[in-house]
């Protein structure tokens, strides 16, 4: 199993490797002068140059490729265009409150989630499955950014039992913290708990038509027992994965979600650089969300070996 | 039900006329007609906005951030302008960057995936590539892409046509590789039958059905990354009405006219709820298989 740890963790590099490629090389093959365009409109030939320097763009591609990857290992991201600040520097400020939001997502759409879709397998085709599939199909389509604006409105304005926007750090007080946190993990949540709770559906049907399901059934066991031990464990490999490719989502939904509740975390900062295109900073957070990501599927894969006996390698 | 049954009867009559027969399709296949039946009406509104709207530009101060009304059915934003007006010019920006990039990613992805299947040699390296590509969040490689370029709606459709492609690749892919084992293949190839003509008459109609199903779930999902980079302001150029931008414009005005939001969102998932019904409507007809494991 180490063996399987190691060729897995040895899979990463290749991928972070296109990606840090990729990003690198969009800046050298962006249509028109990069460096232009992220010096303004009526910026001067002088400015122009800085920039281009700043960027490395006066140097050869392959020593400023080098140079950056060998800055990123030492976990050096770059200087940003505007502020002068390293990146690392930034990026550390504003962790808290991405880390704070995101987890408190996983964790809301998971307890909810799984449950849902467990409730609607075993109440298949009847009234309560209809609606969580209905809500499923919704989730998909309904943009974080709306869904949001919704809840703002609902139980901020109108309730008035939750704040509006921002962000409290925790060390301000656990409550205060908190409540600023629960409109935005459900806007956050919405997608990745439709998808998970129709994947906990799909696998939960599956398993529950199986043979030692009716015999778990038959000799007596309470549906609950059943559910749970028998069939949820059983159905746990593609929830599991969906957990992990839904990471995804939460990226992504992190930026819009930071901007519709007012809160000073990771995707605050990316907008406002691409704002002010201070692409080192853009650049390192790419690098920073894929380094995420590929660890949280690298997780996901080990997690297999410990969910599945029967998975071996 | 009482309509269900009506026309499950008429269903089986001996010559079923083209409206009977279109009732027994919508029966069978509810989410495709009722998820097109959505877009039709979206598609129609979208074209015919010159006609059935007021001016979506003219911005008139004396009526800022006015409630719907009779006169303003969606209310007005924060300065002055239509909002009904400029919902429905949005549905054009969406609907256009939701096909082009379904579109152009379909070809992309469709020759890309063809070859990868096909040929071996290429398959690990552009595979490996695109394993990079998708570990970068789309809205993300979209921004980068945009922070170095001019604000344009080309732009937009290139930066989230790049991640899009190798959702696609994967799927054609696989049906290439699953088709490639078929003892019909190896008989076409034992017969002499030249590459390009096996590739594209023996084995791009399989892909196909899926190819379709996967095109119809990037559309809706290019409508949401357009959404939401316009939203954050790193979208098409703000002076195009675009859901995104008529949202991202009356942020801050959320709390006084929660209409100029909430309108233009909902029309946003109604749209890509539509797409994604005729989507999974698709998938079920064409591939039954892949319907029961969802």
């Amino acid at each position: 199993m180490t063996a399987y740890i190691l060729r897995r963790l040895l899979a990463t590099i290749p991928v972070m490797g296109v990606v840090a490629v990729f990003v690198f090389f969009l800046l050298r093959f962006a249509p028109g002068d990069p460096a232009a365009i992220i010096a303004g409109e009526d910026a001067t030939v002088q400015q122009i140059a800085a920039v281009r320097a700043k960027l490395g763009l006066d140097r050869p591609v392959l020593e400023q490729f080098a140079i950056w990857v060998w800055g990123m290992l030492q976990g050096d991201f770059g200087t940003s265009i505007f502020s002068n600040m390293p990146v690392t520097r930034l990026i550390l400020q504003r962790l808290e409150p991405t880390l704070a939001l995101t987890l408190s997502t996983l964790l809301v759409a998971i307890l909810l989630a799984i449950p849902l879709g467990v409730l609607a397998a075993a109440r298949s085709r009847r009234l309560s499955d209809r609606l969580v599939m209905l809500f499923a199909v919704m989730g998909f389509a309904c943009p974080v950014f709306l869904v949001g604006y919704v809840l703002i409105y609902v139980f901020a304005m109108k309730l008035g039992w939750l704040p509006v926007q921002g962000y409290v750090p925790i060390s301000q007080g656990i409550w205060a913290w908190a409540e600023r946190l629960i409109l935005p993990s459900l806007a956050l949540g919405i997608t990745y708990m439709a998808l998970i709770a129709r994947i906990t559906r799909a696998s939960m049907l599956e398993v529950l038509a199986q043979d030692y399901i009716r015999t778990a059934n038959s000799k007596g066991l309470t549906t609950g027992r059943v559910l749970l031990l028998h069939a949820l464990k059983n159905a746990s490999v593609p929830i599991v994965t969906v957990i992990g490719i839904g990471i995804a989502l939460l990226i992504s939904g992190v930026v819009i979600t930071e901007t519709v509740f007012n809160i000073p975390g990771l995707g605050r900062l990316t907008v406002d650089a691409v704002l002010k295109r201070d692409y080192p900073i853009v650049q390192g957070l790419i690098i920073v969300f894929a380094g995420v990501k590929v660890l949280v599927n690298l997780l996901i894969d080990i997690s297999y070996v410990f969910l599945d006996p029967r998975i071996r390698y | 039900m009482a309509v269900t049954l009506a026309s499950d009867e008429v269903g089986a009559a001996p010559e079923p006329g083209a409206l009977l027969r279109f009732a027994r399709f919508a029966r069978r296949n509810p989410t495709i007609v009722a998820g097109s039946l959505l877009l039709a009406i979206l598609v129609v509104l979208a074209v015919a906005a010159p006609w059935i709207t007021a001016d979506p530009f003219r911005q008139t101060p004396a009526n800022r951030l006015r409630p719907p009304s009779e006169k303003f059915w969606f209310g007005t934003d924060r300065y002055g302008r239509d909002v009904f007006a400029r919902t429905l010019y949005g549905a054009r920006v969406s609907l256009v960057v939701g096909l082009s990039v379904a579109a152009i990613a379909s070809v992309i992805g469709l020759a890309l995936g063809l070859m990868c299947g096909y040929f071996k040699r290429i398959d690990g390296i552009v595979m490996r590539v695109m394993d990079g590509v998708m570990a970068i969040p789309s809205i993300l490689l979209a921004i980068a892409l945009i922070t170095l370029s001019r604000p344009g709606l080309g732009i937009v459709i290139t930066a989230i046509v790049i991640p899009e492609v190798p959702r696609i690749v994967r799927v054609v892919r696989a049906v290439v590789l699953a088709i490639k084992a078929q003892p019909y293949i190896e008989s076409a190839i034992a017969g002499g039958t030249r590459t390009a003509r096996l590739l594209l008459r023996h084995i791009l109609p399989n892909t196909m059905a899926p190819l379709i199903v996967q095109a119809t779930y990037v559309c809706a999902s290019a409508m949401l990354i357009e959404a939401g980079l316009s939203f954050l302001g790193a979208g098409v150029p703000p002076e195009i009405p675009s859901w995104g931008n008529i949202i991202a414009q009356s942020r801050d005005f959320f709390q006084i006219a929660p209409w100029a939001i909430l309108i233009p969102g909902a029309f946003l998932a109604l749209t890509v709820l539509a797409v994604n019904m005729l989507g999974d409507g698709l998938r079920d007809r064409l591939d039954p298989r892949l319907a029961r494991r969802m």
